[in-house]
């Protein structure tokens, strides 16, 4: 069983961050909704702080809240109580600092891949020139060069989330939140572009939030796995991810799946969830 | 860093290889060519098989030719009205009333499908208004519009009036029907209400605002047909009723073939348009 937790000097509930330096402070934040049949408390209490360049990946079982965090941080949602902070201000709204990559591409079919990427520019009424030159060099960097002028129409599902990929960072957020962004690709396909992303994310220095069912992707793609609980979700526990047996530097997704501390994580996270197969 | 796109590629990107088709392949194509020529063959031979009939029958007495014409006494009609110049005068007159008609029904229509769209409120408030009115046949108010709104416009006011209300519908529900998704995305990346209904809700409902144009332009023609009937002094409704009530069978035949063209050609032209959208929308 690995003991992981944090165990830094400032090490808190939070995850081992003061305030003053965090990207990202989730205080206390919960969350009930009201529909016809009741209410529901769907987040209770989460309280979360995450570095600028920091990969973290929240993990748990169905129903435990997951994408409604990330609705919260982006957003798009009002928390019922408690605060969310991106950059020391306050989240009242989506704001070009928070990019979201939805589960599936949803690239409109009428738009070009380039105009595709160039719509939260448009929208946010970006410098267009500025925009459309970063645009390019996005897709670019995504493989997707070739593809600017054709219709997503013509392209594979791999294609069209780097696409997506792509279309999340032109407007240059400092945080990408991504929700289940693989779930909707065959499995090769999410192994081949899980260490694309992550190297493009690290690279333009991104503090980024994982949501996934995947327990394997949040141990190889970040490095702090947090486990929600059962609805009202809470944060049960967080884990750094270490890898010593990889030498220095840290291992790309596909490496890290071949250490040995992966299976460990994997053990234990396993447990943490506690997933029962009802019936 | 360089990205390879070296995951699936998309059938559309991959360049083949094509070996020399088979003997199979070559009857396979050779088939399908005859199905298709026999297709246009049998709708030629219907065509004329019909024509042929209807001047066998008429000219052997066994239908009343007063009643019915034939085609060899409505051709010389067309040509007649074509040089006197009534044909185009009338032709022009429903074919402008109709274009009238289903633009200002899919103009006004889907910009009150937007208000329906925009306010949840007024939608739930109108909503059993529109069912009503969009069921109750328009037909019925016919004599009234001629009253209220004179010869002319009357014939305009039949057309709106016949396609509005189901255009209001089913572009409000093709509205409706885009990928909330689609919509949740676009607000994430801070979108107005009013940015998601122009960049997102309409280019989105592109297909769905074409299948309610072909049907537009197919109901304006019919309450053009109508109003003239009751009240105008020009169109080829008017020829058809006034025709028939001077016991001009051929001039009614000739509009009727006329009109059947008319409403073919503009029928194609939108179904043209439809295609190739829908290379785009998949």
């Amino acid at each position: 069983m690995m003991a992981a937790h944090t165990s830094t000097a400032t090490a808190g509930a939070r995850g081992g961050l003061p305030t003053a330096q965090a990207r990202i402070e989730i205080d206390n934040v919960s969350l009930r909704y009201f529909t016809k049949q009741g209410e529901t408390q769907a987040l209770d209490g989460i309280s979360l702080n995450i570095a600028p360049g920091e990969f973290v990946s929240i993990i748990g079982q169905s129903g435990c809240g997951k994408s409604t965090l990330l609705s919260l941080i982006a957003g798009i949602l009002e928390p019922s109580g408690g605060s969310i902070r991106v950059e020391g201000r306050a989240v009242t709204a989506p704001s070009p600092r928070v990019g979201y990559m939805l589960q599936q591409d949803y690239l409109y079919e009428w738009r070009t891949i380039l105009d595709n990427a160039l719509l939260g520019a448009e929208i946010q009424k970006m410098d267009m020139k500025k925009a459309r030159a970063r645009a390019i060099h996005l897709l670019g960097k995504c493989g997707m060069g070739d593809f600017l002028h054709h219709y997503p129409r013509a392209l594979s599902g791999g294609m069209r989330q780097r696409v997506a990929l792509a279309r999340t960072l032109v407007t240059d957020p400092d945080v990408v939140l991504l929700d289940e962004p693989f779930s909707a690709l065959d499995s090769q396909t999410r192994l081949a572009i899980a260490d694309e992303v992550v190297d493009v994310l690290r690279e333009e220095g991104k503090s980024v939030i994982l949501v996934t069912h995947d327990i394997g992707e949040a141990i190889a793609m970040t490095d702090r796995v947090v486990v929600l609980s059962r609805r009202p979700g809470r944060i049960k526990s967080q884990y750094m991810m270490h890898f010593p047996s990889h030498g220095a530097g840290r291992p790309t997704p596909f490496q890290a799946r071949s250490l040995p501390e992966f299976n460990e994580y994997f053990a234990t996270l396993w447990d943490e969830l506690d997933v029962h197969v009802e019936g | 860093m360089e990205l390879q796109s070296t995951a699936v590629l998309a059938p559309a990107a991959q360049a083949a290889e094509k070996p020399s088709p088979s003997a199979e392949y070559l009857a396979y194509l050779r088939r399908e060519r005859r199905q298709r020529v026999m297709v246009q063959v049998s709708r030629v031979l219907l065509l004329f098989g019909f024509l042929g009939i209807w001047e066998i029958l008429a000219q052997t007495r066994v239908v009343n030719p007063m009643l019915t014409s034939y085609p060899s006494a409505v051709w010389p009609t067309f040509l007649d009205l074509l040089q006197n110049g009534n044909l185009m005068l009338h032709t022009w007159a429903t074919f402008r009333a109709t274009l009238v008609g289903f633009g200002v029904s899919m103009v006004v229509g889907v910009a009150l499908a937007a208000a329906l769209w925009w306010s949840d409120f007024v939608h739930k408030v109108l909503d059993p208004f529109l069912v009503i009115a969009n069921a109750m046949p328009k037909i019925a108010f016919v004599p009234i519009f001629y009253i209220w709104l004179g010869s002319e416009y009357s014939v305009y006011g039949m057309a709106v009036a016949i396609s509005i209300f189901i255009t209001i519908m089913v572009a409000y529900e093709g509205f409706r029907g885009i990928d909330p998704n689609k919509i949740k995305l676009a607000r994430t990346l801070g979108a107005s209400r009013a940015q998601v209904l122009t960049m997102v809700v309409l280019p989105g409902s592109v297909p769905t605002l074409l299948a309610a144009l072909k049907m537009n332009i197919g109901l304006a023609l019919v309450g053009v047909i109508v109003g003239e009937f009751q009240s105008a002094s020009e169109g080829l409704g008017f020829l058809i009723i006034n025709g028939s009530q001077v016991f001009k069978l051929n001039i009614v035949m000739t509009s009727i073939v006329v009109l059947a063209i008319m409403s073919g050609l503009m029928y194609l032209l939108v179904a043209r348009l439809e295609a190739a959208m829908s290379r785009r929308y998949g």
